[in-house]
């Protein structure tokens, strides 16, 4: 998890130009640190780099809008990496 | 290619069997009133539409891969540039490679050449979405008609 955060924040603080030091587990990507979804489409491409998993972002948008889940889940950072964890244990299973 | 209407691509010469590459030709015509403007005088192609042609190129394989069930709109150009004035008269050979293809979305990378010299290149990022309500999808059959898009092969009847 923690190896999982810091890939993660490192690859926000990169590309989106935020400091390092500000982005927490408890960091909501959207609501704290302000990203759009323009900006997550660049994240997004470098979490399915540096992981070899693809974010299932449809899904999960689908799901937010249908009222099924809520942002926070996939969006404050230490739920997104909890999920990277499982689509890579996924993979390697 | 009929700059003024946006249509940037003659001529789709190949998709790779992989769906991983694709090339694409277009002739700057010889008149168009896009250099009415640019420049009155001495003609030159707009970069901004050597840009919309590079994505029209990635756009028909991005089309391809997915068999036309969606569309690809433009959403980041990355590391433009733009080497050398493209003038009237002259033929381009469009270039575009997958580099990455997630959840709504795909990055590529593409280029053009004359005469096998460069003459740009940049790294597109389109978010790839179902066809809006209305005939957009139909147009765009219509043209890839137009631009010899092989559709028996990459498009569903």
């Amino acid at each position: 998890m923690s190896s999982t955060f810091d890939t993660v924040a490192n690859i926000i603080a990169e590309t989106c130009d935020i400091p390092r030091d500000t982005i927490t587990p408890d960091s909501h990507a959207i609501d704290d640190l302000g990203i759009d979804s323009l900006d997550f489409l660049d994240i997004a491409f470098a979490i399915d780099k540096a992981f070899g998993i693809k974010l299932p972002l449809e899904q999960w948008t689908q799901e937010v809008n249908d009222g099924k889940a809520t942002t926070e889940q996939y969006f404050v950072l230490k739920n997104l990496c909890a999920r990277i964890d499982e689509l890579v244990a996924a993979k390697a299973a | 290619m009929r700059p003024e209407v946006f249509k940037m691509i003659d001529r789709v010469v190949a998709i790779d069997p992989s769906l991983e590459k694709i090339h694409c030709q277009g002739m700057v015509p010889e008149e168009s009133s896009i250099f009415e403007g640019h420049f009155p005088g001495y003609p030159i192609m707009p970069g901004v539409l050597l840009i919309e042609a590079m994505a029209q190129t990635t756009g028909w394989l991005v089309l391809a891969r997915n068999r036309f069930e969606k569309m690809p709109f433009l959403a980041t150009v990355k590391e433009a540039k733009l080497r050398t004035f493209v003038l009237p008269g002259q033929n381009l050979d469009l270039y575009s490679q997958i580099l990455h293809e997630g959840s709504g979305f795909v990055v590529a990378k593409t280029n053009a050449t004359l005469e096998g010299k460069p003459i740009c290149s940049a790294e597109l990022t389109f978010r790839v979405l179902p066809w809006p309500e209305g005939k957009m999808k139909a147009v765009v059959m219509k043209v890839a008609e137009y631009v010899s898009f092989p559709l028996s092969e990459f498009a569903d009847a």
